[in-house]
């Protein structure tokens, strides 16, 4: 009887502790009208994935900053098709290069968003990524 | 395989579909539930409660801890934890930060935390949290962990979902009258002093204590619900359960072996004295009377025409009609057949 809630997972993989990005993103979605899992720091890719089933989640939102994404993004990507949750979509938050936005887009990530990132747009994203 | 032989069988993935179906509302949620519902009525659900920041995450992160490897060498329970976190009022969206507590548990197959948004429910959970605790309980967890919003004095839903309800209360949380209000510390089948080692345990203690003292033990029968037929319940010949209160330091581990033999303790009181089928009864004529409600309600909604229904909204809005009368007229014009006779005291 309820309306059908985008719910999304941020986490934080790595060692990195900068989780103030994290937490505007989680603000930001929560205002947005979606349900948001916040794990915190320090996840590993089998916690965040393991989460990911739980919750049943709509949406995987990563933040990085430690320079580690190239190892850890692929890590939880293979981890979600592994538990059967391929639907499940991703996007990257962090101080991304370019070249290697290109390379976790052609991965499946479907956005990348650096400082500065507009929350109207990475809201937007989510939307559309999770209905079609 | 249909979605509730999947999850009988163990498939994690179906489980965590049927939760947000359940949660969603949906007809092939309920479908599930009602297959499942024979496999039910094993688990021990066990609420915790009390205010926020007052240590609940972190308390049943070490409950989960302590029966997945229990001490004493008995075999560990399967442990599911249902976490629920408010729904913010103005944009109906909702940020659930419980599992930041329980990173501990995870990587363990044993262990299904599922974290929940209330979704304008007032009593501290969400309405589909009983549908959800029942799911896991066919799916053969042992310990259902229910952790509550943080909630302060009327929150008591838990109470009439869980076995056992803990309640949570910290040092320097109010003066003795606040112990003796109606309400939460009503609820409690055992009390909990969290932050034990923080200055002002000691006079929250006795406040609790002295609250125990004054009261007289009451049976759990709500009594804002037509009453249950008691009559009918064999009449217990044990003495009542009287709240013991534990001092824990859930941020340390401390005190959690002790919490969990009264937990213990008080779930053999209850299979004891009967009260276990006597809460399990209330509990399921409370979901059936909920869920008649909800469903009359929609049922009814799809009936009436919408226009007529905002036009008196209009009116109500505009102060021409009390929504007393309101509901007379809607009811009188659309399955007015079946209404009650109009209440004298009205005219």
């Amino acid at each position: 009887m309820s309306e059908r809630k985008i719910r999304v997972l941020i986490a934080k993989p790595g060692l990195d502790g900068h989780d103030r990005g994290a937490k505007v993103v989680a603000r930001a979605l929560r205002d947005a009208g979606m349900e948001v899992i916040y794990t915190g720091l320090r996840q590993t890719p089998e916690m965040i994935a393991e989460a990911a089933l739980q919750e049943d989640v709509d949406a995987v939102g990563l933040s990085i900053l430690s320079g580690a994404h190239m190892a850890l993004v692929p890590r939880v990507l293979e981890l979600l098709k592994a538990n059967g949750q391929a639907h499940v979509k991703v996007f990257v938050g962090g101080i991304i290069p370019d070249e290697d936005v290109l390379q976790l887009k052609s991965l499946g990530v479907f956005g990348v968003y650096g400082p500065g990132a507009l929350s109207e747009t990475y809201i937007n994203d989510i939307r559309q990524a999770v209905a079609g | 395989m249909s979605l509730a032989a999947s999850i009988l069988a163990g498939d994690r993935l179906a489980l965590t579909r049927l939760l947000s179906y359940i949660e969603n509302g949906t007809a092939e949620g309920r479908a599930a539930l009602s297959e499942l519902f024979p496999y039910t009525g094993r688990a021990h659900l066990i609420g915790v409660t009390g205010p926020p920041g007052a240590g609940k995450s972190s308390l049943v992160n070490h409950l989960a801890r302590h029966y997945r490897i229990p001490p004493d060498g008995t075999p560990p329970r399967r442990v599911a934890i249902i976490a629920v976190d408010p729904t913010s009022p103005f944009s109906g969206g909702a940020i659930l930060g419980d599992r930041l507590r329980m990173r501990d548990l995870a990587g363990d197959a044993g262990v299904f935390i599922r974290s929940m948004a209330s979704r304008g429910s007032l009593g501290g959970l969400a309405t589909a949290t009983a549908g959800v605790a029942q799911v896991f309980d066919a799916a053969g967890f042992e310990t259902i962990l229910i952790e509550t919003v943080g909630a302060g004095q009327a929150e008591v839903d838990i109470a009439r979902l869980a076995h056992t309800t803990l309640v949570v209360e910290t040092p320097g949380a109010g003066d003795d009258i606040q112990a003796i209000k109606a309400g939460i510390l009503e609820i409690a089948d055992i009390l909990v002093l969290n932050k034990a080692d923080q200055p002002g345990a000691d006079s929250v203690e006795r406040a609790l204590r002295t609250m125990l003292e004054l009261a007289h033990p009451t049976p759990h029968i709500f009594q804002d619900h037509p009453p249950v037929e008691t009559a009918a319940m064999p009449a217990s010949p044990q003495p009542m359960w009287l709240p013991p209160i534990l001092r824990t330091i859930a941020t340390r581990g401390t005190g959690i072996a002790e919490l969990a033999s009264a937990i213990a303790q008080h779930a053999a009181y209850l299979r004891q004295s009967g009260e276990w089928q006597r809460r399990e009864r209330y509990r399921l004529e409370a979901e059936l009377n909920t869920a008649l409600r909800e469903i009359l309600m929609a049922r009814w909604q799809a009936s009436i025409p919408q226009a007529r229904y905002r036009e008196i909204v209009e009116s109500v809005a505009a102060r021409r009609l009390s929504p007393g009368e309101a509901v007379e007229k809607l009811l009188n014009s659309f399955g007015g057949a079946h209404a009650p006779p109009a209440d004298p005291a009205l005219d």
